[in-house]
């Protein structure tokens, strides 16, 4: 894709911004995480461009779930930066809310609010947070119950939900927000395993539609359905990362082969 | 049966000044527990380590003295000890206060250690403000979680107002003995019909009440 303002020089500061916007929505440059003595990330980097899908996996413990919150800063770096649309994110800024509100996150326990029916919870940030008319989020937020088989749950509570309807739920509601990345940090490895597969369809279906998405799972299969890029992440730091077919057939470090080796049986 | 004996003189208005009595006290305390209980449950956490076991240790006190104790060190022995003289109603409220705090702070504790660290983030994540998540997330779990059992505990400073009149206050029963006590002769069968009127007045108050979180229990599960 070409930007209409790329033509001439005239143009190059507006232009170099929107190649920028284009290309890298998310840059984490070098950064550390400890807790005490351990160190769970270790001078990590990784871009992200629009439109990508980055799946990570790893060990359990090897620092992928702290990536993703450190990104939006529910976990505060020690070292390092990360950028959203070139900007810093800054997690003492009196303004990080409105940076939140364009980084996506869905939660393993879906962590909906339980006090408020399927519909509150879907509308309330958009309305608080983004001072949208209420009329007009609820017909956004109908919209995509219906796209993800929901809609006649819309005036339930979260308790009379399945796992697999309640993450269905979580990723409609962070899309509500209709954010610039998405976050799904294990977002099935809580579920039954015969609803893994209704929420994966919906997250292969916004991979599709060219959604910006980090995803963190443990389920292969997916991931090599989903992925345009995949990372393996060991120790706090990216061992390999590639296309996912070289990944999955020819992977080149022995810490990945022995990590998906582990996933089969012979 | 002892019931016309409220039909005399004006027995049955000093029998609702006595319950007016007591419903002013639980009243007042009710509130000041409220205020004290919420503010020393929010800070029953780990983050204040030294303070939550201060006041782990004040609730102990209060849950192993009986509230008749309590009672009277408030009035009688303050007098000596202190040499500070307050009313017998003061002494209640005090009383009542302590005790209700300390309940108050362990429902409150309890309520805030129930909601998953997880709730703030996922609605920090969507862009609200940590404001924002208390008001519209946090606080709204939290009183449904507690309005139940603090009603429970209302209803339990109510019913035990009946002590005071161990210190000398003229609440409902002690009300309810002056009447048998000056009508023995008339009517020797007063104790029946008074404090059979007497339970029908704590009943009186104490039902609805545990009616209403009877319900708002069921609307909330809903």
């Amino acid at each position: 894709m070409l930007s209409p303002y790329c033509d001439s020089p005239a143009n190059s500061l507006v232009c170099k911004e929107w190649v920028i916007k284009m290309n890298e929505i998310l840059n984490i440059n070098g950064i550390s995480k400890k807790y005490g003595d351990l160190v769970v990330l270790d001078n990590l980097s990784l871009k992200v461009k629009s439109g990508e899908v980055v799946v990570i996996v790893g060990p359990s413990g090897c620092g992928k779930s702290t990536l993703l919150r450190c990104i939006n800063a529910l976990e505060i770096i020690d070292d390092g930066e990360v950028a959203l649309d070139g900007k810093a994110i800054n997690p003492h800024d009196k303004n990080l809310s409105k940076v939140r509100e364009k980084i996506g996150m869905v939660f393993q326990s879906y962590e909906l609010f339980p006090h408020k029916t399927i519909l509150q919870n879907l509308v309330l940030a958009p309305v608080r947070v983004k001072k949208m008319n209420r009329k007009e989020a609820e017909k956004e937020a109908l919209h995509l119950l219906e796209r993800v088989g929901l809609l006649s749950k819309k005036d339930n509570y979260p308790r009379q939900l399945s796992g697999g309807q309640k993450q269905r739920v979580a990723i409609v509601r962070a899309l509500m927000m209709n954010p610039e990345i998405l976050l799904m940090d294990e977002i099935t490895a809580a579920l039954d395993p015969e609803m893994v597969r209704e929420v994966l369809e919906v997250v292969l279906d916004l991979a599709k539609e060219g959604r910006t998405m980090i995803i963190v799972t443990h389920e292969l299969q997916f991931a090599k359905a989903a992925a345009d890029r995949m990372v393996f992440i060991d120790g706090g730091r990216i061992i390999e990362e590639g296309e996912p077919k070289e990944f999955f057939e020819n992977p080149k470090t022995e810490r990945l082969k022995k990590f998906l080796h582990s996933f089969t049986y012979e | 049966m002892g019931f016309e004996v409220l039909l005399k003189g004006n027995n049955m208005i000093r029998l609702l000044g006595g319950l007016a009595a007591a419903l002013k006290i639980s009243l007042i305390s009710v509130c000041i527990s409220l205020i004290m209980g919420t503010v020393f449950g929010s800070l029953m956490n780990d983050r204040h380590p030294l303070i939550k076991k201060i006041l782990r240790a004040y609730l102990e006190i209060v849950r192993i003295m009986p509230q008749l104790v309590l009672l009277f060190i408030a009035y009688f022995g303050t007098t000596k000890a202190l040499g500070v003289n307050i009313s017998a109603e003061a002494a209640s409220i005090i009383v009542f206060s302590f005790w209700g705090s300390a309940e108050m702070a362990d429902l409150v504790r309890g309520a805030l250690s129930g909601i998953s660290p997880a709730q703030y983030e996922s609605s920090l994540a969507l862009g609200l403000t940590y404001h924002q998540t208390l008001v519209y997330i946090i606080i709204p779990q939290i009183i449904r979680r507690m309005l139940p059992l603090s009603i429970n505990l209302i209803t339990r400073m109510i019913k035990t107002t009946s002590l005071i009149m161990m210190i000398g206050i003229v609440e409902v029963l002690k009300v309810g003995q002056q009447i048998i006590e000056a009508n023995r002769k008339n009517y020797p069968n007063a104790a029946f019909g008074i404090y059979f009127t007497v339970f029908v007045l704590y009943f009186a108050v104490c039902w609805p009440i545990s009616r209403l979180s009877r319900y708002l229990e069921k609307k909330w599960e809903a």
